[in-house]
């Protein structure tokens, strides 16, 4: 299913909000959506939240044989999933540019910064070694997917216990979990991404994009670190223009974020350690929490008003003095006068002809009056004009008002009026002479 | 090739450059007849062709339910091929891989930034690289070697797109890495700039690189990626002085 395409004026709304600091669910520019990460039952399987986007990660393993030119080193396997429940625009065979983009971060991210140890995966050097497999499933896709699919997957990988073995000689022992309780992996670091969106030509940024933000951004910079303020991988997409100087100010900002999501991913961990050294119950089915309809709860979000009467107060004061509106009745028939301007009159033609007319008749002072008259009358034609005008409920895109000649011929027979006295006119007598018995 | 040293303390590199050395480059344009603009380029070792077509009609192959022309501008295609005999174990898949598919990507991120896409609307634009011998610095070579066929093809672009990759080792950042650099497994960067304006196209590095030395870095590889775009603009200006000779101008 093509995904819906987002609307104009909800794009146009986005990016003035960003223009002015503001993002739509209350967050400053560098924060973060809340993290929560919950652990399954057996090791290595967890989901992490960012906000409203789901990734659910699971570690396995198995001993295979080593590749050629790497024999005494393990293999690391890492696949990124986009399924369907994430977003109905995932359908299978549709995603390829993006799951590979996302598949080759995630690759380059995890295993070219050696965050495992992969000689500690070797058994036989040669000819067995552990294979380890980190699967990822995205279930709900509300922006940011490569963020919260790299701490699920390190989470995952530092979760992880893979059966031991020993080696006596030629003999090789895989032990049981039951024998022998299962080792963790040997992990140096954490690498975490942290993805910067960049609006209106890199002028504005913000950190974790959510799903509306990332369809109206210019392009995305993610940057990979781990909490000693190592950069593991940075990568620009989407064809913005970078300066260095930006580029710097990220991995600043990246260095902090890392370090905050570090410090909670090293407590969930520790919780889950101890619950499962208590014996108390835990899994999927006790973290998940009830959402039942009865129970709808939304999370407060809060909001400073306490400059908010003054605001209003500042802003009552600096508002100008509505415009002078000139009430000058306007006689166009007998019985028929005309106070003020209305909305631009759709009978183009003959507004045109009566109001050359005007300008041509009269004497010098009555002609001065008008070409005044006249003149408020055109400059509030031509902003009028400028402004799309919403003339008929019709689904017809373009609707264009044919008065090609209004403006010009409206010049210059105000110039040429002073002098002339007659001028070819459309309008009956009657009505000039109405026109100076007015004036 | 145990206890290769990257930089010895005289300052060499392992192929007698300096630090901030560049390798030998290399570049011909207007290689084929037939493709509408086209370049070779050697860097070094490392060989890479770019072959251009277009502006031509948007195909509608890939689409569903019609074309996958864009209104209001050009599409650009890029297609990024590494011979099997390229590397030095014999590769499988020349492309159709993630790898390669992750090249193209990038390339194509690269030139929908340079090229002024909005002269060509509903049309497309393809680019193919292919690369000959890898040497390291294959991304480098290939975005050259792109810009290269694009201004022989004669579509208009914001500025040449140079490239070059940087690396650090031992507290001194290298520009334009080979192969034996890039395997040893220190961290890799890849830039791509726009020279006058300094604008980085894209960015890309791997492996553990501390944030302190990151300036350092992006730094050598601007200077490298300038110093490649005095040597394109040369050959260019070469080009056009043979080209206007034969034409008799």
């Amino acid at each position: 299913m093509k995904e819906t395409p987002l609307s104009n004026c909800e794009r146009r709304f986005l990016l003035r909000a960003i223009e002015e600091k503001k993002r739509l669910d209350g967050r400053q520019t560098y924060d973060y959506r809340s993290i929560r990460v919950s652990f399954g039952t057996d090791y290595g399987c967890c989901v992490v939240e960012l906000g409203k986007t789901r990734v659910l990660g699971q570690v396995s393993c198995e001993l295979v044989s080593p590749k050629l030119n790497r024999a005494t080193e393990g293999i690391l396997f890492f696949n990124l999933e986009l399924s369907q429940m994430a977003a109905p625009a995932f359908e299978p065979g549709r995603q390829s540019d993006l799951l590979v983009k996302l598949n080759r971060l995630l690759e380059r991210c995890l295993r070219n910064s050696k965050c495992i140890d992969t000689e500690s995966l070797c058994v036989v050097a040669g000819e067995k070694v552990w294979q380890i497999r980190v699967d990822l499933h995205l279930l709900n896709h509300d922006g940011n997917i490569i963020d919260a699919a790299s701490i699920a997957a390190i989470v995952a990988l530092c979760h992880f216990r893979r059966p031991d073995v020993s080696v006596q000689g030629d003999e090789v022992t895989l032990y049981t979990p039951e024998e022998r309780d299962p080792v963790p992996l040997s992990i140096h670091h954490m690498p975490i991404c942290v993805s910067f969106a960049f609006f209106q030509q890199g002028m504005y940024l913000l950190v974790d994009p959510n799903e509306r933000e990332e369809r109206v951004m210019d392009g995305l910079l993610v940057i990979a670190m781990n909490k000693h303020r190592e950069i593991c991988t940075i990568q620009s997409s989407g064809g913005i223009m970078l300066l260095k100087d930006q580029v710097l100010r990220c991995s600043k900002i990246a260095g902090v974020k890392v370090a905050e999501i570090t410090e909670l991913i090293q407590k969930a961990l520790e919780n889950d350690q101890k619950v499962r050294k208590e014996g108390g119950k835990f899994g999927f089915a006790e973290s998940i929490a009830n959402q039942r309809i009865t129970a709808f709860k939304m999370e407060k979000a809060p909001i400073d008003t306490s400059d908010v009467e003054e605001k209003a107060e500042e802003i009552i004061a600096e508002a100008e003095p509505p415009p002078e509106v000139v009430a000058e009745p306007v006689l166009w028939t007998p019985g028929t006068a005309q106070i003020g301007e209305g909305i631009e009159n759709s009978w183009g033609a003959l507004e045109d002809s009566e109001k050359e007319a005007e300008d041509e008749g009269g004497s010098d002072e009555a002609v001065l009056d008008d070409m005044k008259m006249d003149m408020a009358a055109e400059v509030s034609d031509i902003g009028s004009q400028d402004a799309p005008i919403v003339l008929s409920d019709s689904e017809e895109e373009e609707m264009i008002i044919l008065e090609p000649d209004k403006n010009p011929k409206k010049i210059r027979t105000q110039t040429i009026s002073a002098k002339q006295e007659k001028a070819p006119s459309k309008k009956p007598a009657k009505k000039r002479k109405k026109k100076r018995v007015v004036n | 090739m145990a206890g290769l040293e990257l930089l010895s303390d005289q300052g060499y590199r392992v192929d007698g450059r300096r630090a901030g050395e560049l390798r030998k480059i290399q570049a011909r344009m207007g290689v084929f007849a037939q493709a509408d603009g086209s370049a070779y380029i050697e860097q070094g070792n490392t060989k890479a062709l770019a072959v251009v077509y277009g502006p031509h009609e948007a195909s509608g192959l890939r689409g569903i339910g019609g074309s996958r022309a864009l209104p209001d501008r050009a599409l650009v295609n890029c297609q990024y091929s590494s011979a099997t005999f390229s590397t030095g174990e014999r590769k499988r898949r020349p492309h159709g891989d993630r790898k390669s598919c992750e090249m193209g990507l990038q390339l194509r991120q690269t030139f929908e930034a340079a090229i002024l896409t909005q002269l060509h609307p509903r049309s497309q634009i393809d680019i193919y690289v292919q690369v000959l011998q890898a040497d390291g610095g294959t991304y480098a070579a290939c975005v050259n070697a792109a810009t290269l066929a694009v201004l022989d093809a004669g579509i208009p672009m914001r500025d040449f797109v140079c490239a070059c990759s940087a690396g650090f080792v031992e507290g001194t950042a290298l520009a334009d890495l080979s192969h034996v650099e890039e395997a040893a497994g220190g961290p890799q960067l890849a830039l791509a700039l726009l020279p006058a304006s300094g604008q980085i196209a894209l960015l890309e590095m791997d492996a553990r690189l501390h944030e302190d030395h990151l300036e350092r870095v992006l730094e050598a590889a601007a200077q490298a990626a300038r110093d490649v775009h005095t040597l394109l603009d040369h050959v260019v200006r070469q080009h056009v002085r043979e080209a206007s000779i034969l034409l008799g101008d």
